[in-house]
């Protein structure tokens, strides 16, 4: 069998990136709470302790604030760590280290001192876990200069975003999310790298642009298709890197359909959709045929109760449901 | 005082002069607005980072505070780039990008400061991992006040290094003030260095204001360090002469500092500079015509830097955003 016919898991080719960069690199290593327990972090840290031992696979005490700075610090010092928050809720001890040392660290030293971290947090939606085990604050951390921001929403992209972070002399914030874990597709056993900044067309179209991100265009790419049978012709685009975003990808493929429908993972007002839409409406706002149209979070948090889960979390059918509405008339 | 070599006393001497004539030298420079960029003077306080920094090698690192002249000067920091940063100009230690409270020489090990108080406790931590997963034997100090003792950022730092037995100095300059507030309505227990007690890590408290004190406890601590039995703690009981920021106030320009006169006579009288000098010149290890000429040479190097540091450009507007990430 060929390496590019192997299927991998989402979680799993996280794994494989974090195997093959250990080894490619002495300086890596993993540290955060749970890394030794699939409880917190599933499979992703398969094998890792048994490879690399305890000196580069460091479970930690529940300290997010002190050792998120010490994995900074490291990178600082000449290290590339990975530090993982199991749910990315947690990251919210961790501030201080990630916006006020890590982000302005290049910056306020003059170019002198770089920060090569990868600060991992997952996204761990559903299940009943409620406000603060579901959170996606991706708008957060892209807000803030000196930060990238990637949410990976395919098993090849995990593997391949993973490596570009760990690679990047920049901190980056690495979003996954569970709901993905189990995904499986064709992941090339080789080290290969997704360039960060660049998003993708899943599917190509001319009606209308759809901009999706992380567990969304997962959703997305089966509504387009779905669309596409009902004469709908969606271009559906990834971004996977939401800092820095790509640009020029969003807006090609707008100035082609002249209808943006953003979705995101994360809460309607402030984010990354609102982004979307003031980049496109300050670039090229002459040339939509229809107002800007979102599908996100209610500005709520989430909810326990199942049926309250249930229509807090947008899915499939509603990208549909939007779509058809706002251009079955127009076409 | 026979035990140590008189060249290292003269540079000892030499290094806790070049930070007071270097920090004193803004004073006038500050009143009269010539700099702006916030600036909190050491002054008083020098004994620790030069006996701290004395008692390191040129690979152990160091991370500061927003008061951080004093320590990127005793590691070897260069006192023109450390003078043309705070004037804001492109060719400072930072490029003019960090100003005072972001003095670095990550070249020389200094690696960096912050005015988050506590902020660069935990990055102090990550380089002390580094040096235990690289198997280095270097050591790392971090320095902060005692403000941040009031920061939970310490204590899970303590719990860690001491899990893992991590080679890092924690090094807490207790002034006795934290910016405006005095110690005794900041803490219930005043004497910081048992805070280290139940995280089972060995602390120290002594005079700050007494170089070679401040220098051979150090030198135990990284002793201790280096055989892989740290971390340590050790509190430095100090006093900064100058305000919180500014020469003479806890808000620049306005005179709002409230602490006694008494208080402050009191620590004149313990001032770390002159009461070295006393003590060499009483045991003749160093003439005073030595001493003399060690400060000429002093005040000629912070006059060079404040020459160089004005004919200095600024950074260019084109380069703005140069250095947000690294390319």
């Amino acid at each position: 069998m060929s390496s590019k016919d192997r299927k991998l898991s989402y979680s799993l080719a996280i794994n494989e990136a974090i195997h093959q960069m250990m080894e490619w690199d002495e300086n890596v290593f993993l540290i955060g709470q749970g890394v030794k327990s699939p409880w917190y972090i599933g499979n992703t840290a398969k094998g890792l302790i048994e490879k690399f031992g305890p000196d580069r696979i460091i479970d930690t005490p529940v300290s997010e604030n002190a050792i998120t700075g010490a994995a900074v610090g490291a990178a600082i010092s000449g290290m590339r760590p990975i530090v993982v928050h199991p749910r990315m809720d947690f990251m919210l001890y961790a501030m201080d280290p990630i916006i006020n040392e890590a982000a302005n660290w290049y910056y306020m030293s003059g170019g002198k001192s770089s920060v090569p971290v990868v600060i991992w947090g997952i996204i761990n939606r559903g299940g009943e876990q409620a406000a603060q085990h579901s959170q996606a604050l991706h708008g957060i951390f892209a807000h803030i200069p000196g930060l990238k921001v990637v949410m990976p929403s395919t098993p090849y992209d995990a593997k391949g975003l993973m490596i570009s972070a760990i690679k990047d002399d920049n901190p980056v914030v690495y979003i996954d999310d569970r709901w993905l874990y189990n995904v499986e597709e064709n992941v090339p056993s080789e080290e290969y790298s997704v360039p960060i900044g660049k998003g993708i067309i899943r599917k190509k179209g001319k009606d209308l642009t759809l901009v999706a991100v992380s567990y969304m265009a997962y959703e997305s790419k089966k509504a387009a298709d779905e669309l596409y049978k009902e004469g709908i012709d969606v271009e559906l685009i990834d971004v996977r890197t939401v800092k820095p975003l790509d640009k020029k990808l969003i807006l090609s493929s707008v100035k082609k359909t002249g209808r943006l429908v953003i979705a995101d993972v994360g809460w309607r007002s402030f984010g990354f959709s609102a982004e979307v839409s003031a980049m496109v409406g300050e670039n090229i706002l002459d040339r939509l045929k229809m107002p800007i149209k979102r599908i996100a979070l209610p500005d709520a948090p989430a909810p326990s109760s199942k049926p309250l889960e249930k229509c807090y979390y947008p899915s499939k059918n509603d990208i549909k449901k939007l779509i058809i509405k706002e251009i079955k008339n127009v076409l | 005082m026979r035990k140590y070599n008189k060249r290292f006393l003269e540079n000892i001497y030499r290094t806790m002069l070049r930070i007071r004539f270097c920090e004193e030298s803004f004073v006038e420079l500050i009143i009269k607005g010539t700099i702006r960029c916030p600036v909190h003077l050491y002054t008083g306080e020098e004994a620790v980072a030069v006996g701290v920094c004395a008692a390191i090698g040129s690979k152990d690192r160091i991370f500061g505070t927003h008061r951080s002249h004093g320590h990127y000067l005793a590691h070897g920091g260069s006192m023109s780039d450390l003078v043309a940063e705070i004037y804001g100009r492109g060719t400072g230690c930072a490029r003019g990008r960090g100003g005072s409270m972001h003095v670095c020489a990550p070249d020389k090990n200094m690696m960096g400061a912050a005015p988050i108080v506590g902020g660069t406790i935990s990055l102090a931590l990550g380089s002390a991992l580094t040096s235990k997963i690289k198997k280095e034997k270097s050591v790392t100090i971090s320095f902060f006040g005692d403000g941040a003792t009031g920061e939970g950022v310490l204590y899970e730092s303590l719990n860690f290094a001491s899990l893992k037995k991590l080679p890092i100095i924690f090094v807490c300059e207790n002034n006795l003030y934290s910016t405006h507030m005095p110690i005794r309505e900041c803490r219930v227990n005043t004497r910081i260095y048992e805070i280290a007690k139940p995280f089972c890590i060995e602390s120290f408290r002594l005079n700050g204001n007494d170089v070679l004190k401040v220098y051979e406890t150090t030198k135990k601590a990284v002793e201790i360090c280096r055989k892989d039995k740290g971390p340590v703690f050790i509190e430095f009981l100090t006093y900064r002469m100058r305000g919180h920021v500014g020469p003479d106030d806890n808000i620049q320009r306005t005179h709002t500092d409230i602490r006694p006169k008494e208080e402050i006579e009191k620590w004149r009288k313990k001032d770390p500079i002159k009461n070295f000098e006393k003590i060499l010149l009483k045991n003749k290890v160093v003439q005073k015509e030595k001493l003399d000429l060690i400060k000429k040479e002093v005040e000629k190097e912070v006059k060079n830097a404040h020459m160089l540091a004005e004919k200095s450009p600024y950074p260019k507007e084109k380069d703005l955003t140069k250095y947000v990430f690294k390319r």
